[in-house]
């Protein structure tokens, strides 16, 4: 188990690594900063004050380790627009990300999974062809077009809920609605078919000629190894907790992590991008470590495979 | 008889659990087997999951290396993998598993099948295929009006007639059969045995038969092999070998086998469980299930010995019940 | 009185039917088999009668255990009838248990469900059953997972299990076919032995008639969903009727006397979509008369008690398989 911990580090830290090397070229690669932050028409004397200053006039692989090496001291670097520290900037927006994101997943699974299960449960019903239909609906229309939609009707038209801002609860709902939509109808299709998939196992048919009620052959037998895979899919959307939001925080103008995003890349504000790409990517690992951790509790075979690693 | 392919000291091991340290744990397939085909013949290979028979098989195919020992097909070293004289003895062997279903790729139809190795070998011409194709499709016992047929609407002996038509395809020397009708029932795999055994005698095959089903080795094959935990414990003709099993292990399958109308009465019931290749015993492998395992058994590595053109491994031959106790000399 | 009668049991799949009305009965002790080939119905019968067939099955007819109608019977009947009256172990003992659920805590569910039991009582009930079907050191290994059994102590916990509602009948579905040769005789020893000690029916799914014969004492053979043969073994054994019987006991090789070209039944079973008119298999059979391609046989009485389906059953005569091997040619080298 130690030896499986170990071994999960060391990926980690290699992915961090990867992802980090990957953000610096493609920004370096894709524009010039200088130039962007300062607009085509500065004038050329400024634009090299600014380069010196922030190191753009070294060859590629000096800027690189260079890089590499503030890295590895934690050194994000401060914002080249805000001259505040990056990492700082990036985590002041994280509190307000959370606030839209995880009322949205426990959206998800509340809504999602009882859904999957019960259309797996009353397979070919009216509620299992209404469940199918939904959530189809739910995770093919675009976030923008189901915001959009919603904001015209709930804002615009009922006026009953504001449009955008962050100044009170209500403010949430329409983000929340948005985000959530699509997840309830990917976790409903999901469970449906974890569920179906199990339902079919030759030891559900041994819990039922045990003479086991059919609730605890579902509760008891079924529900435990459907889990399984759901775990899977819960651990992606928890992965996206703070990156998941950029379409929706920049409909309604939500000033979380998701539009810091936005804003720094059309910026080429490096700092802010590599701050975030590392908090991004370690939130996707301390996600799938979390998986990791759900398979173990809840399927003992895995949890012996890993013991013999 | 000439001796097609030979092997010597074949081991097999595969490591499993790789750890970041430490040492990976090691299981030995198969231990040390030394076999001789002989051109014409059919071996049968028995023994339970776990005694490296496909193993043994696959190095024998030359599709996987063994980890010691060597392999001689017609007097000479079995190339090694990928080479270009490896992929023209892909020809000359041939293996049929024992689900066709998933040897058969679902979207083709059978004459596609069939002809797949005629075009990637490029045996013949391309005007000369659907002959060949319908030729085969008689000779497996397949309509010709199957031939546009797509495997999922074949029963099961159909589809492992079609395998074994795109085996022949190439007019192999060598064919392995690993466990071909156990997936099929009884009066299906009587007629998939029977086309084997006739495609065998007109086609002057050389064949390995491995299957658990003891009935269907012993009046297919000529001479037969009985494997326990990758080694092999008993070796003789085939109708001398259920008759009078000499291996304490032989005895056991040989009883084992429900005889219709008999009962459970004076069968030998092994206690303990299937052989597992990660935990051998020590000394004869077999000795914790043995009814005649003694102090010797454990420490001791019975080698093969020869007793009349029979082969056995085990120390206690001269005592064994059933047992002829001149000509014993060591093989 | 049987224990459980079978009445005309009627099934079919989305309007195919598979099963035409199967009349079956075993007695309170009474060991059957139930003999046959895949897709011939033997196994559906049985789930049919305890209600484990999917929704999409429509079941029709009669069966009656203990004077209890369980077709189309309402869940708690069934309920109460399933593991407590009649348990059931299948084929494929390692995916039959529960994955994620210690074999203990299993086998406890059962014996609470049943006997009443709970706490150390019931733990205490479930180590002596593992004991009771082979388990060694049954006191620790009662808190493994089913991964950590090889397939044959998996089945030896399905048998426990199914012990533990001290049924009156255990249906046993094709029990050793997944197993090797040697565990394959530990499970039917087994069985024999557990049914010695306490007197419990069985019904012995299989399509090997010698695992069969080692443990019942009657048997059924059943072609494209209907009986055609039934008799005790000596009778089945020695002397089969039904041309499909004899055609089984020929396909089976023999371990003794001279070497010998297998004998198959030609043709392939029929496609339950598509059943041919007349007897099922009139168009396999060698002693097929144009009355048999047109006529269905029903399964009739005859003098020496076995139960036959046939128009032209073979004459009382020791077969070819069995005891003499003159008919058959033998392999020519």
């Amino acid at each position: 188990m130690l030896n499986h911990i170990l071994i999960r580090l060391v990926r980690a830290f290699l992915t961090l690594m990867l992802v980090m090397t990957f953000a610096f070229l493609v920004l370096r690669l894709s524009g010039d900063p200088a130039i962007i932050l300062l607009g085509p028409d500065a004038p050329q004397d400024a634009i090299n004050a600014f380069r010196e200053r922030w190191g753009l006039n070294d060859p590629l692989w000096k800027q690189y380790l260079a890089y590499i090496a503030q890295v590895l001291t934690l050194d994000f670097g401060v914002s080249m627009r805000d001259q505040v520290p990056a990492l700082e900037l990036v985590i002041s927006r994280i509190p307000a990300t959370l606030a839209i994101t995880v009322p949205a997943l426990i959206l998800k699974i509340a809504i999602g999974i009882p859904a999957g299960v019960y259309a797996a449960l009353h397979r070919q019903s009216i509620a299992d062809r209404g469940v199918i239909t939904l959530s189809i609906f739910g995770f093919t229309v675009p976030s923008f077009v189901l915001g959009l939609i919603l904001v015209l009707i709930f804002a615009v038209s009922l006026g009953w809920l504001p449009s955008g801002g962050q100044d009170s609860w209500k403010h949430a709902i329409l983000p929340i609605a948005t985000l959530s939509v699509g997840g309830i109808g990917i976790m409903a299709r999901f469970s449906r078919s974890a569920m179906i998939e199990v339902l079919g196992q030759p030891y559900i048919r041994t819990a039922m000629a045990k003479g086991l009620s059919w609730r605890d052959v579902v509760w008891k037998h079924a529900l435990p190894n459907a889990a399984v895979p759901i775990v899977t899919l819960l651990g992606f959307m928890v992965g996206s907790l703070i990156a998941g939001a950029a379409v929706v925080e920049s409909i309604f103008s939500w000033p979380g992590v998701g539009r810091l995003i936005v804003t720094s890349v059309a910026n080429r504000d490096l700092a802010v991008v590599q701050s975030l790409l590392l908090v991004i990517a370690c939130s996707m690992i301390v996600a799938n470590f979390l998986v990791d951790l759900g398979y173990g509790l809840l399927d003992p075979r895995l949890r012996a495979r890993r013991a013999a690693h | 008889m000439s001796v097609l392919l030979r092997a010597s000291g074949l081991c097999q091991r595969y490591t499993t659990g790789k750890k970041l340290f430490g040492k990976p744990s090691t299981v030995t397939a198969v231990d040390g087997i030394d076999l001789e085909i002989h051109a014409g013949e059919i071996v049968g290979v028995v023994g339970e999951s776990g005694s490296g028979k496909s193993t043994l098989a696959r190095m024998l195919l030359g599709i996987e290396t063994p980890a010691a020992g060597e392999v001689e097909w017609q007097g000479g070293p079995m190339p090694n993998p990928a080479t270009p004289e490896w992929r023209a003895l892909r020809r000359d062997m041939q293996l049929i598993f024992q689900d066709p279903l998933a040897a058969l790729d679902r979207r083709m139809t059978v004459a596609n099948q069939i002809a797949e190795p005629l075009e990637i070998h490029k045996m013949l011409p391309r005007d000369q295929i659907s002959g060949r194709v319908a030729e085969l499709m008689e000779k497996v016992g397949l309509r010709p009006d199957q031939a546009d047929r797509y495997p999922l609407e074949l029963s099961g002996g159909q589809r492992q007639r079609v395998v074994i038509a795109r085996a022949l395809a190439m007019s192999p020397k060598f064919l392995v059969c690993d466990e071909p009708v156990s997936a099929l029932d009884v009066s299906i795999q009587a007629q998939v045995v029977n086309l084997l055994y006739d495609l065998q005698q007109e086609e002057d095959l050389t064949m390995v038969f491995i299957s658990h089903d003891l009935k269907v080795v012993r009046n297919l094959c000529d001479r037969v092999v009985v494997m326990y935990l990758g080694r092999i414990v008993e070796e003789g003709p085939a109708d001398e070998i259920f008759a009078k099993p000499l291996h304490p292990y032989t005895q056991a399958l040989v009883s084992s086998v429900p005889q219709a109308g008999t009962g459970m009465k004076g069968r030998i019931v092994l206690q303990g469980e299937p052989p597992n290749p990660a935990a051998r015993p020590s000394g004869c492998a077999f000795h914790p299930r043995c009814r005649f395992a003694d102090a010797a058994c454990k420490s001791q590595v019975p080698p093969l010995m020869r007793d009349n053109g029979r082969l056995a491994a085990c120390l206690k031959l001269r005592t064994l019940p059933f047992q002829d106790e001149k000509q014993l000399t060591h093989a | 009185m049987s224990l459980v009668s079978i009445r005309d049991l009627k099934v079919s799949f989305d309007g195919v039917q598979v099963l035409h009305g199967i009349d079956f009965d075993v007695g309170k002790g009474e060991a059957v088999g139930l003999v046959g080939e895949s897709g011939c119905g033997k196994s559906v019968t049985w789930l049919a009668a305890l209600g484990l067939l999917p929704l999409k099955a429509t079941v029709s007819g009669s069966v009656k255990f203990a004077g209890k109608e369980l077709v189309n019977a309402p869940r708690t009947t069934l309920e109460n009838v399933r593991g407590g009256r009649i348990a059931m172990i299948f084929q494929d003992p390692s995916s039959s248990l529960n994955p994620v659920q210690r074999v203990g805590k299993q086998l406890i569910e059962s014996i609470r469900l049943h006997r009443g039991l709970n706490g150390a009582e019931a733990r205490a009930e479930a180590v002596r059953l593992l004991d009771l079907v082979g388990i060694p050191s049954a006191s620790t290994r009662i808190d493994l997972y089913p991964h950590e059994f090889s397939g044959g102590q998996c089945q030896r916990i399905m048998i426990a299990m199914a012990l533990a509602g001290e049924p009156d009948l255990l249906i046993a579905d094709e029990p050793t076919t997944a197993l090797d040769a040697t565990i394959q005789a530990q499970i039917l020893d087994l069985l024999a032995r557990i049914r010695a000690e306490t007197g419990m029916a069985m019904v012995f799914i299989s399509h090997d008639l010698g695992a069969v014969s080692a443990v019942c004492e009657r048997a059924a053979v059943m072609y494209a969903g209907r009986v055609v043969e039934q008799n005790g073994i000596q009778g089945l054994f020695k002397n089969p009727r039904h041309p499909y019987t004899v055609g089984l006991f020929q396909a089976i090789p023999q371990l003794d006397g001279p070497r010998q070209r297998l004998q198959p039944i030609h043709g392939t079973v029929p496609d339950p979509r598509h059943p041919p008119a007349g007897c099922a298999f009139s168009p396999r059979c060698a002693r097929a008369s144009d009355f048999c391609t047109s006529v269905q046989p029903g399964l009739v009485r005859q003098d020496d008690g076995c139960d036959l389906a046939c128009f032209n059953p073979s004459a009382h005569a020791i077969p070819a398989a069995y005891g003499s091997s003159a008919m058959i040619s033998e392999y020519a080298r």
